[in-house]
């Protein structure tokens, strides 16, 4: 099980990377590698050359502002964990990070990454929907800002071109208040989930004035569950509601088949799934 | 030191100080500082690898082979195919002549014209590096035409399956039936009568360290010499004699640090093979290392079963009989050289094993699959005997209306009847203490209020479990079991002890340890009976060409038979010193003892070290009154005569949780109360049975190979193959009580597959305790989140 | 890095090899340095028994490509004998018998070590959470949980003294 060959540079600036990735038929981002160098060792993955950038001096930034958090393409998870700036400022990242793999993976893997890859397993991609991060997205022609709810588009598969490079995350810091919600089901610590919500909601004067709430693991991209804030907005958070909203969370979702569980099995988890974060995050939310 | 003075003992019965003492496995630290050896860390100059083209179908026929794309590939040697490598090595065929109705394929190391399993082994491609080899391999081109296939046991079971290899034009490989004919007396007088009907996914042992081999034929001496991670190098030894047609004489088997092996690395792999006759075809030293893709569709495979139960019991709850019927799935070729029907047999005639059953039949089939073959994993068929009759004994005590408990302790068998060797199934059982091991798990696990807390928490919808497994597990399996099947193992363990000049101790043995600490015990138990430090006693092992002839290393024999091995050969070796010092000391020798390395006498210290002994001896012969020097080297071979192997037993109970919404299970306690006879280190034993009842959860939980219907495995990696990590397993708690074996003078008898064999039933029990407000049951291992979700859904859907 | 040459800091020596731009770390390690402490067990990331330290971080180094070590400062655990925390790990694991085949033992040694540099009291619980992923397929992980918490406070009397 050992990897084809392929070419390999180091990539000295943005600009290096950028113009190789242009100019290289199939070449591919090496950043963290947790996911890639698996996929080298199996040929699932046989690239022409990979670009390393993980020397290209400035892209481990995380930028804390008033508005929103920056996180730079070589930021790893167990930096972003570190930071209790970052997990002050994004609190559902923070209640999500540990459950992303194992300690010795989060040391290298980067968030950056793990958008990029798009995982619809991945607990990252489903927090940056939940919280409407900004992607940005560079290549020889320039950058542009993709909204991460419209960034994943299925099983693997994002905006992202070829040519181009994830090169910053932005996430939009968490108003005063805000509860995260996060949950999910996997076989063991640190397995993919095979299903999860990940949210943020925020109760305001008594009512709740903002939900979003993401599925994701059972979907083949983060699902926002636009109906579910729909009924939760406006109303003041009580254990009825909490029952409405599991039930539109179960009736909203569409889990791909599975050898692991039938969608209605799928809907069943869900709904639990979500009575359980729910209750943890508006008690708390009450006070 | 307490000094226990010679003369209370017989010479016999000596027992070493050492015994019962928790040691740390000092000699074995080099593993934890990263200085071990295991196969891959051993290179040889010129040495090449192999990559192997494997099959992609489960059933398919080769119409040719084209090579010369690889071959031109740099660093390539050569690309092998089966044809080439018929000329010097015959296939296996596994045919035991004692299993009556036993039939499997012959299988060449490298498939000729048709291959009955996807990862089957083709083409053995050579090359300078393993990449290089990958990498031609690619280019290999094989013109295949698929084959119809039979996968499931259900699918070679029924009318119109394809024969899974053209030879047969049925896939039936092993019909037998234990017990009676008829049982139908004890259904027909019965109070309750309970059915259910089993499965049992298939598993593989998952290894940390793979399956690794080098070989080295030296055509100037022709000589062969083989490295490899295995459980029995003089088996292996016998195996490449008989398949290349060399002298056994001629071959050098050596087993060095082997990372796990649980009875996966008991077998000869076809891979493996072809890796040898690879490198006597091209003369050079050849690695193979399996990897982890490879190990999953290659290694062997076990447990893979369907089975129903019946069972009859009266008003109180007394079992009056067992009827059974279980089909086990072999694979496509049985697993050389002891076949895959161990697994078959000990899963129907082990049912009921530590129970008075009444009346019992069992039948039991065999099917072959085109699916990896089965072989021996750790427990080997006792996990699901265990199961289905722990499970059995729940639907009974619930029909009878008495508590799973009491229904256990009333049927406990205790011994034999007066007068029987052996069971109705056929089982020669010793003495056995399941009512003590109960009575202290009831205590450690404060039975009475874990119920009332179970009751109570099903009030509000929370569905706790606690489940009971009992055990009966035979250890020491040997001569008795091969010797009339035909099949050339030796199945006793041998110890050739050597006082040195300096007088250290070497101990040469034929028992192998791949983790299980046996050889630490070993030097421990020989130490004690020298009164010495243990680091006095050098031990060699896993090497066909520096130890004596033996078994090595399955059915938890290092200790019982081993170490009674190492113990007789002690005792013989202080004979023969006490004689000489008897003569220097003017004393009985029955008035000695040893004391920390030096012979005591009435007079007390004699001067008389074991290095004063050694140099006496080696040195200076002339100096011994008698004349007579004793032998400086003892070798002793143990095997039970009048047992075909020894009986451990015991008694598991888990605590769990249900969550009947995710359908998860949360495991919250565990106990277990073992009896395997004297134990040497109960540091050893007890996380050796913790290790093992982790392999039993994951058994119960997560473990299983999923083929697609068409063959192909679907969950070959270790993402996908779901094995137990440190975060969901519970404590686990250990207790024993003690019943010597009366088959040896040590009394141990073994250990390592008590968790394995109780676990998945304990398992199985607990999960269904906790769903039974609910009405649902689960009966197909493993218990997985879907499978949860389908009893309780169903459940529902009947409400 | 030059054309040809990775250059790397192994165990305090400075080593150099030629570069080839496939293979992983573990590979490099072990067949090119001799350094067989560093075990390889699935080569996809899962089972933690190639882990070593990289600039100071624990690794997979199955997932990490030998080229990528260049100018990096790579330990394994047969240097890391020296190391307080490790020694302290060793001694316990051998005490408990925390390790059996052996196999996943270094990788085991190298999560735990990273654990108590940043958690000098941790509860068993957050033992478990940090080995997870770690695959031990001999021991029923228990001993290894009780032998890294007693090297803990090994460390812990030691940073008392």
């Amino acid at each position: 099980m050992k990897s084809a060959n392929f070419a390999y540079i180091r990539a000295t600036s943005l600009d290096h990377a950028l113009s190789t990735l242009a100019n290289t038929e199939d070449a591919i981002v090496l950043a963290g590698g947790q996911s890639l160098v698996a996929a080298l060792n199996l040929r699932l993955q046989v690239p022409e050359l990979v670009v390393d950038i993980n020397h290209v001096p400035g892209l481990d930034q995380i930028e804390i502002g008033d508005d929103e958090v920056r996180i730079g393409p070589l930021v790893r998870h167990a930096q972003l964990m570190a930071s209790d700036e970052a997990t002050k400022a994004l609190p559902l990242i923070g209640k999500a990070l540990p459950h992303v793999a194992h300690p010795a993976i989060r040391n290298r893997g980067t968030t950056c990454g793990s958008l990029a890859y798009g995982d619809p397993a991945a607990e990252m991609p489903a927090c940056a929907v939940a919280l409407g991060a900004t992607l940005v997205l560079a290549s020889t022609d320039g950058t542009r800002e993709v909204a991460a709810r419209e960034f994943f588009e299925g099983l693997y598969e994002t905006q992202r071109a070829p040519h181009e490079m994830l090169i910053e995350a932005r996430f939009p810091v968490a108003p005063k208040g805000a509860r995260p919600v996060f949950d999910e089901v996997a076989a063991r610590r640190g397995d993919f989930a095979t299903l999860g919500l990940a949210g943020q909601i925020h109760v305001d004067s008594g009512v709740i004035a903002a939900f979003d709430l993401v599925a994701f693991g059972s979907e083949p991209a983060p699902l926002l569950l636009e109906n579910v804030a729909d009924i939760a907005l406006g109303k003041a958070p009580n254990p009825g509601l909490i029952t409405d909203l599991s039930q539109a969370v179960a009736d909203q979702v569409h889990p791909m088949e599975s050898p692991l569980a039938t969608p209605q099995m799928r809907r069943r988890q869900y709904r639990a799934l979500a009575e359980r974060c729910l209750h943890a995050a508006m008690e708390f939310a009450d006070v | 030191m307490l000094l226990k003075p010679c003369a209370r003992w017989p010479m016999n019965k000596l027992v070493s100080k050492a015994v019962g003492a928790p040691m740390p496995r000092e000699s074995a630290r080099l593993l934890v500082e990263g200085r071990g050896s295991y196969v891959d860390d051993i290179a040889l100059p010129g040495m090449l690898h192999i990559a192997f083209v494997r099959a992609p179908f489960a059933h398919g026929r080769i119409l040719c082979i084209e090579t010369a794309d690889a071959l031109q590939m740099p660093g390539v040697v050569a690309a092998i195919d089966g044809k080439e490598l018929a000329e010097i090595c015959a296939p296996f065929d596994t045919n035991p002549p004692g299993v009556p109705g036993h039939a499997s394929a012959p299988q060449p190391p490298l498939a000729i014209e048709e291959s009955c399993f996807q990862g089957e082994t083709v083409v053995a491609v050579v090359a300078e590096s393993r990449a290089a080899a990958e990498d031609a391999a690619e280019l290999v081109f094989v013109d295949w035409e698929e084959l119809p296939a039979a996968c499931s046991i259900a699918e070679a079971q029924s009318d119109s399956a394809a024969a899974v290899h053209s030879s047969f034009d049925n896939n039936l490989s092993l019909h037998h039936r234990f017990g009676a004919e008829d049982v139908s007396d004890a259904f027909e007088n019965a109070a309750h009568v309970v059915e259910e009907s089993f499965a049992f996914g298939r598993q593989t042992g998952v290894t940390l360290e793979p399956r690794g081999i080098i070989a080295h034929w030296d055509p100037r001496a022709e000589e062969l010499e083989v490295w490899q991670s295995h459980q029995v190098p003089w088996q292996m030894r016998e195996v490449y004699a008989a398949q290349l047609g060399l002298s056994p004489q001629s071959i050098r088997v050596v087993a060095p640090d082997v990372g796990g092996a649980f009875g996966l690395k008991l077998h000869a792999y076809a891979d493996e093979l072809a890796a040898v006759a690879v490198s006597k075809r091209l003369g050079r030293p050849i690695k193979y290392i399996v990897d982890r893709l490879e190990s999953f569709t290659s290694d062997a495979h076990a447990r893979e079963a369907k089975a129903t139960c019946r069972m009859a019991v009266d008003s109180e709850g007394h079992i009056l009989g067992i009827d059974a019927v279980v089909d086990s799935g072999f694979g496509a070729y049985a697993m050389h050289p002891r076949g895959s029907f161990g697994e078959a047999m000990q899963a129907a005639q082990m049912i009921g094993a530590p129970y008075k059953v009444g009346a019992f039949r069992a039948e039991v089939r065999g099917w072959r699959q085109n699916k990896a073959p089965s072989g021996a994993y750790r427990g080997v068929g006792q996990p699901i005997a265990c199961a289905i009759t722990e499970d059995m004994i729940d639907l009974a005590a619930r029909a009878v209306g008495i508590d799973p408990a009491e229904m256990r302790r009333i049927n406990y068998r205790s011994t034999l009847d007066e007068g029987t060797r052996a069971t109705q199934s056929g089982l020669v059982i010793e003495e056995l203490s399941l009512d003590a091991c109960l009575a202290k798990l009831m205590e450690a696990m404060d039975y009475k209020t874990l119920r009332a807390g179970q009751a109570a928490l099903r009030e509000n919808g929370i569905y706790r479990g606690i489940g009971f497994a009992s055990f009966v597990e035979l250890t020491g399996v040997g001569a008795g079991l091969y010797g009339p099947l035909g099949l050339p193992l030796a199945a006793n363990e041998s110890c050739r002890l050597t006082l040195q000049p300096d007088g250290s101790l070497t101990c040469a043995t034929s028992v192998t340890d791949q983790g299980q600490g046996t050889l630490s015990a070993l030097g421990q138990l020989i130490a004690g009976e020298f009164d010495i430090a243990p680091n006095m006693v050098r031990m060699i092992s896993g090497d066909t060409g520096r130890t004596p002839y033996g078994g090595g290393a399955w059915a938890s024999r290092g200790m019982a038979l081993g170490g009674e091995a190492a113990r007789r050969a002690c005792v013989r070796m202080r004979d023969g010193l006490f004689e000489v010092a008897a003569g220097v000391l003017q004393c009985e020798p029955s008035a000695l003892a040893f004391d920390n390395g030096e012979i005591i006498g009435l007079k007390g210290p004699s001067g008389l070290t074991l290095a004063e002994m050694g140099a006496l001896c080696h040195y200076r012969p002339y100096d011994i009154p008698t004349g007579q020097v004793p032998p400086m080297t003892i070798e002793e071979s143990f095997l039970p005569l009048n047992l075909p192997y020894i009986t451990s037993n015991g008694v598991h109970a888990v605590h769990l949780e249900v969550d009947s919404e995710l359908g998860t299970v949360e495991l919250l306690d565990y106990w277990v109360v073992d009896d395997c006879g004297t134990v040497v280190n109960p540091l050893l034993v007890d996380e050796q049975l913790r290790g093992g009842i982790v392999q039993g959860i994951g058994a119960a939980l997560y473990e299983e190979c999923v083929y697609s219907e068409d063959g192909q495995f679907t969950n070959g990696t270790l993402a996908d193959y779901v094995v137990p990590m440190a975060g969901e397993m519970p404590a686990i708690h250990v207790d024993h009580i003690t019943t010597p074996t009366r088959a040896s003078g040590l009394g141990a008898k073994g250990v390592g597959e008590a968790g394995t064999v109780g676990a998945p039933g304990a398992v199985r029990t607990a999960i269904n305790d906790a769903l039974s407000p609910l009405a649902a049951r689960v009966a197909k291992q493993p218990f997985t989140t879907r499978r949860i979700l389908e009893a309780v859904m169903a459940a529902e859907n009947l409400e | 890095m030059s054309e040809d040459t990775i250059r790397f800091t192994l165990n305090g020596r400075d080593v150099s090899v030629p570069a080839t731009t496939r293979g992983h770390l573990g590979d490099l390690l072990r067949h090119e340095f001799g350094e067989t402490g560093t075990h390889i067990g699935c080569e996809h990331g899962v089972c933690g028994a190639c882990n070593v330290v990289m600039d100071g971080v624990v690794v997979r180094s199955c997932l990490t490509l030998a080229v990528q070590v260049d100018g990096a400062e790579i330990e394994t655990i047969e240097h890391l004998g020296s190391d307080h925390d490790v020694a302290a790990l060793q001694n316990a694991f051998v005490a408990r018998n925390a390790f059996q085949c052996g196999y996943c033992t270094p990788g085991m040694i190298m999560t735990a070590r990273e654990l108590l540099a940043g958690n000098t009291a941790p509860r068993r619980e957050e033992i478990r959470d940090a080995i997870s992923g770690n695959l031990c397929r001999c021991t029923g992980y228990q001993a290894i949980v009780e032998a890294i918490s007693d090297a803990a406070e090994t460390l812990r009397e030691m940073a008392d003294e």
